[in-house]
């Protein structure tokens, strides 16, 4: 916008004659940002300060002074190191499982109905309860003389290692995420325009093309954050992963470690530094999860005006 | 004006029964029969401790071979289950109305206002929910240890607000945006304060979200396993931390006991289910929290 | 039997019957017992308020909802058995459902890509079709990206590529602005006549029904009211309820005073004494005296006139509304009714006035 000497002379005038509260204001500092001060109170000093008080804990180790050796220490031990891939080796599968389970009951399940309730309801048991009770419930469920084996059995199957073992905690971490993810997704399916269906049927579309064509691809936005959220919950795995996996072995996930250094060794530097590599893996994960979401089209899903 | 095959047409019976069949498909069968199996299993799951429970002991087989009641008897007065039930009942309340006094004001200032920061703030505000607690639960253990409050209710209070306030913020965020702006300047045209505008216009108009909001909240502090554990001691346990306790225990608690403990959890966490679906659809709630 | 493929559907077409049709869903009867018949050639509009089934009677036609009783046939074959996507209509929705994540090209070749029209063949017709609502230039846009008007466009190219004999369209231009609404509709009409198409043609408009139309059907709470051209359904409809839908502005409740010779009635409504037509509706003659009729009145029949001329009426003028070539007037009588009109002559607000109303535009409809 071109203006004459005289009229940014005007502008700047008038901007220096209008007070600070209006020029704040217009930058969208009020009073009200009062109402936000107890928020930032809270998530400032029991999250973001413990935060950084555990990385400076974490260059302080028990034993020697190299401020690296908690780290160094985790990450040469190749049994500590390969917590890491033992947690990616559960939560992966577990995620897409989860997804690739409860998208196909979910997308049933979209429209409202008579059951609805009572099913919704049912799913979120596991949900509700969570992995310690789902852990000592599987014990009488999965376990050798457990009704699943006794099940198998009277049909002639041999007997299954279904607890105490990678099995164990992967149902354990399933129980929990199914549900979720069946909420999560019925929600993103539900969510896609009705009337997109009906066109696409009108113009000649059968029921798997109406879901290929359509559906599918203006849920699947939905279905990378569902699966996104999925791996944040099973990488969270711990209780169960003591509980009826093999702590020892197949299921030494990360969560192990942090647990280890703190309540038994009282090293809480060493706790805080492998808590910390964790969050930088967690973090990895979910900017390239969240990119590849953004890739994918992200417009509404609806059809037009109204 | 009516033709003469109207009539006729008009007459016949409708084919009800093979068009209702043809609209049910080979992938549909398939799916709810999963989805049947699935819950199924998690019936099973959760209602074999519920028979453990009631059972004298239950070595192997289909059925227990007894049945008893003692064992709530003796999970009341022994294993510390009554302290811990009034522990979860004062951690709850407590961090209930703490997260939504400053999360719901929290969830209105974001929803409406933009102001610089913003978008940092929020991102640093989501991630103690997007993290698993595990990766900070130690830290802050250890903090408030080195603060002289390790084992108190009080610290409970505190690191169970962490993942609590998030969700209160979450939950609020699309009920405010959902009352539009024009409400509010109404009510202030017509003379309404800031006050009166919150409590007479806003407040009844959030009063789902928050209620969807306490809800959720409370759920997650009783099924909050990780960050009490580090904090908490044998007096100020939620309910979980103690089952956990019975269930890891090198002592070999007996497993009808720790059943019987598990019931007074089961119980609460049924209530609060059923409360939640009486309020408010989690579907929604949880579809309008993730991004 | 029925189940025919898409292509010999496709194969001309005489007359779409829907016979005795209801469609009861919860507590809701959105059709009962519904009689319609759409022939070749033919642009019939349903007509109605919201809620009197014309949208419930398309969805129907269109395979989008069961019916509970009847059938639907097209020439000699049943279609309500018929899954939607084998029916082979096009279809425009209200809201356009466009699908929004591909472009207006994939958009429009939607249809045929289901038909499994080869690629070529699939670009050609489909940019015919674009050409034809003008759109060639916006091919590769997404919806999001158009104006409502475009997007409406879009979705009659998309209905046409596919070339279908019948056209159903569910009130596509109620979300559009005025002067857009009235440029469309001379679009669709054109497309009608040059396509050489049949169209079923949902609006709660009377304007765009009466403009576009070869026949109007008028639905009342999921029932057939009244079917005729719209010069019959205009100048004669069959009931108060068609009459305040057909632009009959000045309804009275009344009652018979006197019957007069070759079928005129005298009727009473408040202060007004007019002679009227009745219209005939169920079989008994019942005009008698005293009898409780509806009486309904178009304002562009009435005139500004000299006290002594026949069934005047004595108002003073309350609201006059500038129309360019004429004024809209509200007027009351001395009781207070109010009448409306439509008169070239300068009246004046404050001012009293004498109208008048020939006897055969008085329509009489026993209650």
């Amino acid at each position: 916008m071109t203006t004459t000497v005289e009229g940014r002379a005007d502008t700047e005038l008038a901007r220096s004659r209008q007070p600070l509260k209006h020029r704040l204001a217009d930058r969208g500092i009020d009073w009200s940002l009062l109402l936000l001060l107890p928020a930032v109170l809270i998530i400032g000093g029991l999250f973001v300060y413990p935060f950084f008080y555990g990385l400076s804990i974490s260059f302080e180790p028990l034993k020697g002074s190299n401020p690296l050796s908690n780290y160094t220490d985790f990450l040469s031990d190749p049994y500590l190191r390969d917590s890491i891939v033992k947690t990616l080796r559960l939560a992966l599968p577990v995620a897409l499982v989860s997804v690739a389970f409860a998208a196909p009951l979910a997308f049933q399940a979209r429209r409202n109905f008579r059951g609805r309730q009572a099913i919704t309801l049912v799913f979120m048991l596991p949900l509700t309860f969570g992995s310690i009770l789902i852990a000592q419930g599987m014990i009488r469920v999965f376990s050798d003389g457990g009704w699943i084996n006794l099940l198998l059995q009277m049909v002639g199957i041999p007997k299954q290692q279904l607890i105490y073992n990678y099995a164990g905690t992967f149902i354990a971490a399933t129980m929990v995420t199914i549900p979720f993810m069946f909420l999560l997704l019925m929600g993103f399916f539900g969510g896609i325009d009705r009337s997109l269906e009906h066109a696409a049927g009108t113009l000649g579309a059968s029921k798997a093309a109406r879901f290929w064509r359509i559906t599918l691809p203006l849920a699947s936005p939905g279905m990378v954050t569902a699966f996104t959220l999925a791996l944040v919950e099973a990488f969270a795995v711990f209780p169960s992963a003591i509980l009826v996996g093999q702590p020892d072995n197949a299921t030494h996930v990360l969560t192990l470690p942090i647990y280890a250094a703190a309540s038994q060794h009282s090293d809480y530097g060493s706790a805080a530094a492998i808590a910390m590599i964790m969050t930088v893996i967690e973090l990895i994960i979910l900017v390239v999860l969240v990119t590849v979401r953004n890739r994918i089209y992200r417009g509404p899903a609806t059809g037009g005006k109204g | 004006m009516i033709s003469p095959s109207l009539s006729a047409r008009r007459a016949l019976p409708r084919p009800s029964l093979v068009r209702r069949l043809s609209r049910v498909t080979v992938t549909s069968v398939i799916t709810w029969f999963a989805g049947g199996c699935f819950g199924l299993l998690a019936i099973a799951v959760l209602g074999s401790v519920a028979i453990t429970s009631f059972a004298t002991n239950w070595r192997a087989g289909w059925w227990p071979a007894a049945f008893t009641s003692r064992w709530y008897g003796q999970a009341w007065n022994a294993t510390g289950i009554s302290q811990s039930l009034l522990v979860t009942f004062q951690v709850s309340v407590a961090v209930v109305l703490i997260a939504l006094a400053a999360g719901v004001p929290a969830g209105y200032v974001l929803a409406r206002k933009k102001f610089p920061g913003k978008s940092a703030f929020m991102l640093v505000m989501l991630l103690p929910i997007i993290l698993p607690t595990m990766t900070y639960a130690v830290q802050l253990a250890a903090m408030m240890y080195r603060f002289g409050l390790g084992g108190s209710l009080p610290a409970v209070i505190l690191v169970n607000l962490v993942p609590a306030l998030p969700l209160v913020i979450l939950i609020t965020v699309p009920f405010v945006e959902q009352i539009s702006p024009e409400v509010e300047n109404a009510a202030k045209v017509f003379g309404a304060s800031s006050l009166r505008l919150f409590t007479r216009v806003l407040l009844p108009l959030l009063a789902p979200g928050v209620v969807a909001a306490g809800i959720l909240c409370l759920m997650r502090v009783l099924g909050q396993f990780e960050l009490t554990f580090f904090v908490s001691n044998a007096r100020t346990q939620t309910l979980v931390v103690t089952i956990f306790g019975a269930l890891s225990d090198p002592g070999g608690v007996p497993e009808p006991l720790v059943a019987a403990m598990t019931m007074f959890y089961m119980i609460i966490a049924l209530i609060g289910l059923v409360i939640t679906f009486r309020f408010s659809n989690p579907a929604d709630a949880l579809s309008r929290r993730a991004r | 039997m029925a189940s025919r493929t898409l292509a010999q559907t496709g194969s001309g077409f005489e007359s779409l019957q829907m016979c005795g049709v209801s469609r009861t869903y919860g507590r809701t009867r959105a059709l009962v017992d519904l009689d319609l018949e759409l022939t070749r050639g033919e642009f019939v509009a349903l007509l109605g308020p919201s809620g009197c089934g014309k949208s419930t009677a398309l969805a129907c036609l269109a395979g989008l909802q069961p019916l509970t009783t009847g059938s639907i046939w097209r020439d000699e074959v049943r279609i309500d058995t018929v899954p939607v996507e084998k029916r082979g209509f096009g279809m425009v929705f209200q809201n356009y459902a466009l699908f929004p994540h591909l472009t207006v090209q994939k958009n429009v070749e939607f249809g045929l890509s289901m038909r499994h029209v080869g690629r070529d063949e699939r670009r050609r017709r489909a940019a015919a079709a674009l050409d034809l609502v003008q759109l060639t230039d916006h091919a590769a846009k997404i919806p999001s990206q158009l104006s409502g008007g475009e997007q409406q466009r879009v979705a009659i190219a998309r209905a046409l590529a596919i070339d279908p004999e019948i056209v159903l369209m569910d009130e596509p231009l109620s979300n559009l602005d005025a002067a857009l609404r009235i440029e469309m509709r001379t679009e669709i009409k054109r497309l009608y006549q040059e396509r050489d198409l049949s169209v079923l043609y949902v609006t709660h408009d009377q304007e765009e029904a009466l403009s576009l139309a070869t026949r109007l059907v008028v639905l009342r709470q999921g029932a057939l009211v009244q079917s005729g051209t719209p010069k019959d359904v205009y100048a004669n409809p069959v009931s108060a309820y068609v009459a305040s839908f057909m632009g009959y502005r000045n309804i009275f409740a009344g009652h018979v005073a006197a019957r007069a010779e070759d079928g005129a009635v005298h009727v009473v409504a408040d202060d007004l004494e007019l002679v009227g037509r009745l219209v005939t509706g169920g079989g008994t003659d019942n005009t008698a005296q005293g009898t409780a009729v509806t009486i309904a009145i178009r304002p562009e029949d009435i005139r500004v006139a000299a006290p002594s001329a026949p069934n005047a009426i004595q108002v003073m003028v309350e609201v006059v509304e500038f129309h360019g070539r004429e004024l809209a007037v509200r007027a009351r009588t001395n009781r207070g009714v109010a009448i409306h009109f439509k008169t070239e002559e300068s009246v004046v607000a404050g001012h009293p006035a004498t109208l008048c109303v020939p006897r055969d535009r008085v329509l009489v409809f026993a209650r």
